[in-house]
């Protein structure tokens, strides 16, 4: 397949991605939506390392899955604390900052 | 017609559907079911790319253990049975007018400028490749990243520590 192919199918998957972090109001639900965000944009750094034959985007595409990792980890964990104390996983309903 | 793009084609399909599903479906448990799929089919995107090691990772790390944090997420903060688990979206015409736009946006940009770069023979093992530049050029990288992990393990276990 060409990399244009790739690429397209890359950036659909970011655009659902988006459609879901803009249109889901359970902070679980965004959270997923920036975990197909993400999983996009390693599909054009794994793609664009093949095709250029540099294998530099695969180690970069490395980093980005272990950062990826360790941000649901530690977005859940906030996600849990504000549970606790608010009692509400909507985004909605986290106003405090709200004059 | 050789079997690679029927392996692309299929692949994206399943790919594109799950995503789909992942954003649509009303109950939160199936949307991370669904998110599981659609990992995995990246990993198979991954390995018609030439790829394995990111394949495995990516099922290892994504598939794995993602997967089962945010599942433990939603069994704390959701009920799993009854009505709790569902999920209602807002604004949906809105969202799927920005994300059309943008895809159309990108989609012009390559009609544009066609990349029609030929796809080079694999030169060597992969993996090998990047463990040599993961260990070499990109040294402080890799151990910044061993740092990033201990902050966010300490991170967590101060958000998880229980109420005194």
């Amino acid at each position: 397949m060409t990399l244009q192919a790739y690429l397209t199918l890359a950036a659909m998957l970011f655009c659902i991605g988006l459609f879901g972090v803009m249109t889901r109001r359970n902070t679980i639900g965004i959270l997923l939506g920036i975990e197909l965000m993400l999983n996009a944009v390693n599909i054009n750094l794994v793609a664009f390392a093949r095709f250029l034959g540099d294998v530099s985007g695969m180690v970069f595409t490395v980093f980005t899955i272990c950062i990826t990792v360790a941000e649901v980890a530690l977005g859940l964990a906030l996600v849990i604390l504000i549970y606790r104390i608010r009692r509400t996983a909507v985004a909605d309903h986290l106003d405090l900052l709200k004059g | 017609m050789s079997l690679e793009p029927i392996v692309f084609w299929a692949l994206a399909v399943v790919l594109l559907a799950s995503a789909l599903a992942v954003v649509l479906t009303r109950n939160l448990f199936h949307s991370v079911l669904y998110l599981a799929l659609a990992l995995t089919a990246t990993a198979g995107v991954f390995l018609s790319l030439d790829a394995e090691f990111l394949a495995a990772i990516q099922l290892l790390l994504y598939a794995g253990g993602v997967v089962t944090i945010v599942v433990f997420a939603i069994v704390v903060t959701e009920r799993l049975v009854g009505d709790r688990i569902t999920q209602t979206s807002r604004q949906l015409a809105a969202g799927f007018g920005i994300a059309g736009a943008l895809l159309v946006a990108i989609l012009a940009i390559f009609r544009r400028s066609p990349l029609t770069v030929p796809r080079p023979a694999v030169s060597g093992d992969l993996t090998r490749a990047i463990g040599q530049s993961v260990l070499t050029t990109y040294v402080l990288p890799f151990e910044l990243l061993a740092v990033l992990f201990l902050a966010a393990l300490v991170g967590a276990l101060y958000f998880a520590r229980p109420d005194d």
